[in-house]
């Protein structure tokens, strides 16, 4: 009898399995939740995407709420023993934990999230969400009545340090008494943490919050206090509709699915990525038109065409640091190189960044 | 500074500290009695996530604390069960329970992450979390069953041989501990952040947990720990506001840095004693020896 049963099971895989081709595994390390309504949750739109792109040819698995400490190590390598066939690391702070894995294991693809470090099967991709910022900071320049804007950054990384000062150029350029109050809170997800970080701006003169963590907390909290925010990562509107202005989506899905469909094909290479509203991989929210004058929404859109064009870069000199020295010249265009590696503030930001 | 920033400030704090008040003041009556419970976490999820889920369906903000509660004296009763009766090991079946709280709550809250809902003003509870010091300090040092419940937690043996039922006062113990702290995930899931998410109070259990150890096992000073604690963040969070050079990081690790000291302090015997921690504490009971 079980004989029988053995033979049949068999037979049932060979004759279901073969159907499917041999479909590639696809994993993601998350390092929230999904449903956080921010980062993690648009790399799972994503995930969602390229599945309804790529059909039965893919398979996709998640890993959520992991560490960026040694347990990371752990769960890459549960996806990589168990024969995921590309792997998508999803926070910055994966990186030492994503070589360490790729190198044990050659044949399995690698996609670092925002990360600047590649190998032969480790890419890199971000995207250039400070083009986003940049009309953030062009928004609020207008919009503040008390020229006081309260910005919660998590940690000192260039991303984050590129975004804020992406926003307080564009923002002085519209409204040069503009005064920025930052707060790091050195934390993607505390809701409460947040909450409490976006009262003490508001508390201190703020009538605009600005966000690079990763919960609504602090749009609900301006919207409580009856002061204007932007979201993060996805649309926020719902939760915030009195107080929310615009938020920077992350568009990852396109991304994943070309990668996937590489994978499929065998024609997968390493590289680096880093897109943004050109290729559709940065995208603004609907501006909040019961908030924000007409005319202002239009000169956002101008912007989002500017930069889409080219004609428009976030980072175009003079920008002075602030010591004072001319670090992108008239006429120029800060390089990629220097976005990358930004650690240092603008002219006219107070405070340092931490070390 | 002016009177209205200050008193921003003061706002600030006291309703950042209250949920850590409340966890503190349940962990600390459950130790006292003899019995270490690291579920705080997992049980201040399982509150959190349980008055969300009842305040969507309801619409009733007293169901929605009161099914909280009930959650929180049902995580502990688990607990309760597992080293009362079947004599597992305290520290274990609590890690086991933070993990299980926390599993729990992500799979309760998977389809109301997201759901919009109106918080409730944190005022009455930031009163009520005062209050409950008062009475569990009046209750341990004031009552007679408050000295019962003490000498359980000193030395089960004598408190066994005088004819106080140490699993009974340990149960109930452990059942309060629990419903503080699912009130505090109420607390931060209705009042202080009002909105479901994954894991959401971040490691408030365990800062509660420390913050017992750091207060020596005496009720206010959990009260004075947690807002020193309180305090210092967000006082740290208004001067990097005003544009001054703080290092945030040592502010986040400080809570962990004092406890420890506290316990390299007290792991010498006679120190011990002075600092009231209590004798039985995670020693199990075993009747009839």
């Amino acid at each position: 009898m079980i004989r029988i049963i053995t033979f049949l099971s068999t037979f049932l895989v060979f004759a279901f399995g073969s159907a499917y081709a041999d479909p590639k595994k696809v994993g993601f390390i998350y390092i929230g939740p999904p449903g956080d309504h921010g980062w993690t949750y648009m790399h799972d739109v994503g995930r969602k995407y390229m599945e309804s792109q790529l059909g039965d040819s893919i398979t996709t698995t998640y890993l959520e709420n992991i560490p960026e400490n040694a347990d990371a190590v752990r769960a890459i390598r549960k996806l990589a023993d168990s024969g995921h066939d590309l792997i998508f690391t999803t926070s910055f702070n994966y990186m030492d934990q994503t070589h360490e894995v790729a190198k044990d294991f050659p044949d399995i693809k690698f996609e670092h999230a925002t990360g600047y470090i590649q190998a032969d099967n480790v890419a890199t991709y971000s995207a250039r969400f400070y083009e986003g910022r940049m009309i953030e900071g062009h928004i609020a320049g207008h919009m503040t009545e008390t020229n006081t804007i309260g910005y919660i950054a998590s940690f000192p990384i260039p991303e984050v340090v590129r975004g804020i000062n992406a926003f307080y150029l564009a923002a002085s350029k519209v409204n040069p008494d503009i005064k920025m109050k930052i707060i790091w809170v050195f934390t993607w997800y505390d809701p409460g943490k947040e909450a409490d970080a976006a009262n003490t701006l508001i508390n201190q003169g703020a009538d605009i919050i600005v966000q690079h963590t990763d919960t609504y907390a602090p749009c609900q909290a301006a919207q409580k206090a009856g002061v204007y925010a932007f979201g993060q990562a996805s649309n926020q509107e719902e939760f915030c509709p009195d107080a929310h202005l615009t938020s920077i989506e992350d568009i990852w899905g396109p991304y994943y699915a070309e990668r996937a469909k590489a994978v499929v094909d065998g024609t997968w290479s390493s590289g680096d990525t880093w897109d943004g509203m050109d290729k559709g991989m940065v995208v603004m929210s609907p501006y909040n038109t019961k908030l924000m004058p007409a005319s202002l929404i239009q000169e956002a859109v101008n912007m989002e065409v500017g930069i889409k064009d080219g004609t428009i870069h976030p980072f175009t000199g003079p920008i002075y640091n602030q010591a004072g020295e001319l670090v992108v010249p008239e006429g120029e265009v800060a390089p990629d190189g220097m976005l990358l590696g930004m650690n240092f503030y603008v002219q006219g930001i107070d405070g340092e960044v931490p070390q | 500074m002016n009177l209205d920033l200050i008193l921003g400030i003061l706002q600030i704090v006291l309703i950042a500290t209250t949920p850590l008040v409340f966890a503190g003041i349940g962990e600390l009556v459950t130790e006292k009695s003899g019995v270490l419970n690291l579920g705080v976490e997992g049980m201040m999820l399982v509150g959190a996530v349980s008055a969300f889920i009842i305040l969507v369906i309801t619409g009733s903000y007293f169901l929605a604390f009161f099914v909280s509660i009930l959650s929180g004296i049902i995580m502990s009763g688990l607990f309760a069960f597992l080293v009362l009766f079947l004599m597992s090991n305290q520290i274990a079946t609590g890690l086991a329970l933070t993990i299980f709280g926390i599993g729990l709550s992500s799979m309760l809250g998977k389809q109301y992450i997201g759901t919009p809902i109106d918080g409730l003003s944190p005022w009455f509870f930031v009163f009520f979390s005062f209050l409950i010091v008062f009475l569990v300090s009046y209750f341990f040092y004031k009552t007679k069953a408050g000295l019962i419940l003490r000498a359980v937690g000193e030395s089960h043996n004598s408190a066994h041989a005088l004819g106080y039922s140490v699993i009974k006062i340990r149960f109930l113990s452990i059942l309060f501990g629990g419903s503080m702290c699912a009130l505090a995930g109420s607390y931060i899931s209705i009042c202080y952040a009002p909105m479901w998410q994954e894991g959401m109070t971040a490691g408030r259990g365990w800062i509660a947990l420390a913050l017992v150890v750091f207060a020596t096992w005496k009720p206010e000073r959990v009260l004075i720990g947690a807002y020193i604690f309180g305090g210092v963040t967000i006082l740290q969070m208004n001067l990097q506001a005003l544009g001054l050079r703080f290092p945030g990081q040592f502010f986040s690790m400080a809570p962990y840095v004092a406890t420890i000291i506290v316990l390299v302090l007290i792991s010498s015997n006679k120190l011990r004693i002075k600092l009231s921690a209590p004798a039985s504490l995670t020693i199990p009971f075993y009747k009839g020896r």
